[in-house]
């Protein structure tokens, strides 16, 4: 299972799958988070393994 | 098959699909603040003889252009307000140590002012805002007004001759399609990545992040090493820019480029007069009687009114 942690939420998504589809499949808009595998930057079209851990980063900060 | 940087075609690690340009750490990293410097020539912002203030609040954005302009060997100092809010996630004082953090990490040599609100003024922000609250005011538009107030005056005392903030391209998108969506006209008028100082007591504010997108200015912090607030401000929740965000990201993942095509629509349609008021509809601006900034109301202007209350 791919492990997904967003602030302070935490999932478990099964599969091989791109970034894309994982930031998908936990309900989020690619175009508002930046993944981070590893402590580095990883593109949406690269594709996860099932035991990859990934941080989404929500770029809309501040106020 | 993984996509490949357009300059050395090692593997990108930044995938600009508004620009359909992906980059790798090192060339996104001079890139980035390589565009900035063409921005910042297009509108004729500043050049390197002007004495800069960059507003800094310890968010991605104002410390990435403060990185930016110390980069391209721009005289700039930091400016940050310090005001007060906490709910319970010392929220101004996390912002504070980011601050100090990134000058220590890059620039110990780096000027930073501060003005303490509450210090200066007698009030921190979150209690400005409970009495405006029941008002009728929002905590944010209190923010601004006071934020925008204390830059200027900080610029004027210091001799500073641009103000400098951070917004991107998202936050300008956002607040357009508000504009446009209210059809706030004036406002209109004056949206623009650079405010003149054309009238006396007012700095010259520019944009100079204004054609990026909010998530390369995020990848930009974080290959670059910058460590910056993640949190929103506590009293933004259910800020209408924010909801505007959410609104232009939806659309813009359906199809990408249209935040930068509404943006860059509305500066071209601007360049060719489209938003422009009569003479006679230019609202005239006369000084504060207590602080001396130009303002429409008469007397006191917004801000030295908000201490008048207390």
């Amino acid at each position: 299972m791919i492990k997904v942690t967003y602030r302070d939420k935490h999932w478990e998504v099964p599969g091989r799958r791109t970034v894309r589809d994982v930031i998908l499949a936990v309900d989020l808009n690619p175009a508002t988070v930046l993944a981070v595998r590893r402590g580095k930057l990883v593109l949406d079209s690269e594709l996860l393994d099932e035991e990859d851990e990934i941080k989404l980063i929500a770029v809309i900060s501040g106020g | 098959m993984s996509l490949k940087c357009r300059k050395c075609h090692q593997p990108a690690v930044v995938n600009m699909r508004q620009h359909k340009l992906a980059l790798c750490e090192a060339h996104y990293l001079e890139w980035l603040p390589a565009q900035t410097q063409r921005t910042i020539e297009k509108y004729h912002m500043f050049t390197r003889e002007d004495k800069i203030l960059v507003a800094v609040s310890g968010g991605k954005d104002s410390l990435s252009v403060w990185d930016i302009l110390l980069q391209l060997g721009y005289h700039a100092d930091g400016l940050t307000l310090q005001l007060g809010i906490d709910e319970g996630i010392r929220y101004s004082e996390q912002s504070h140590a980011y601050i100090e953090k990134f000058i220590r990490d890059f620039y110990p040599q780096a000027v930073l002012h501060t003005v303490d609100v509450k210090a200066a003024y007698g009030a921190a922000l979150p209690e400005i805002a409970a009495r405006d609250d029941r008002a009728g005011e929002r905590p944010c538009a209190v923010c601004g007004l006071i934020k925008r107030h204390e830059m200027n005056r900080l610029a004027y005392e210091l001799g500073d001759t641009v103000l400098v903030t951070g917004h991107n391209l998202d936050d300008e998108a956002s607040v357009l399609w508000g504009n446009l969506f209210h059809w706030q006209i004036e406002a209109l008028v004056r949206q623009s990545p650079v405010l003149p100082a054309d009238r006396p007591g007012l700095a010259r504010k520019v944009k100079p992040l204004c054609r990026f997108y909010e998530r390369d200015m995020a990848a930009y912090a974080l290959l670059r090493g910058i460590e910056y607030v993640y949190d929103e401000c506590p009293f933004s929740v259910n800020a209408s820019t924010l909801r505007n965000k959410l609104t232009l990201n939806e659309m813009e993942q359906e199809q990408p480029g249209t935040k930068m095509q509404f943006y860059a629509g509305f500066l071209t349609a601007r360049e060719r007069g489209l938003f422009t008021l009569p003479e006679a509809e230019q609202v005239p601006l006369a000084p504060c009687a207590r602080c001396g900034q130009p303002t429409s109301a008469h007397g006191l202007c917004a801000f030295c009114k908000l201490w008048d209350h207390r």
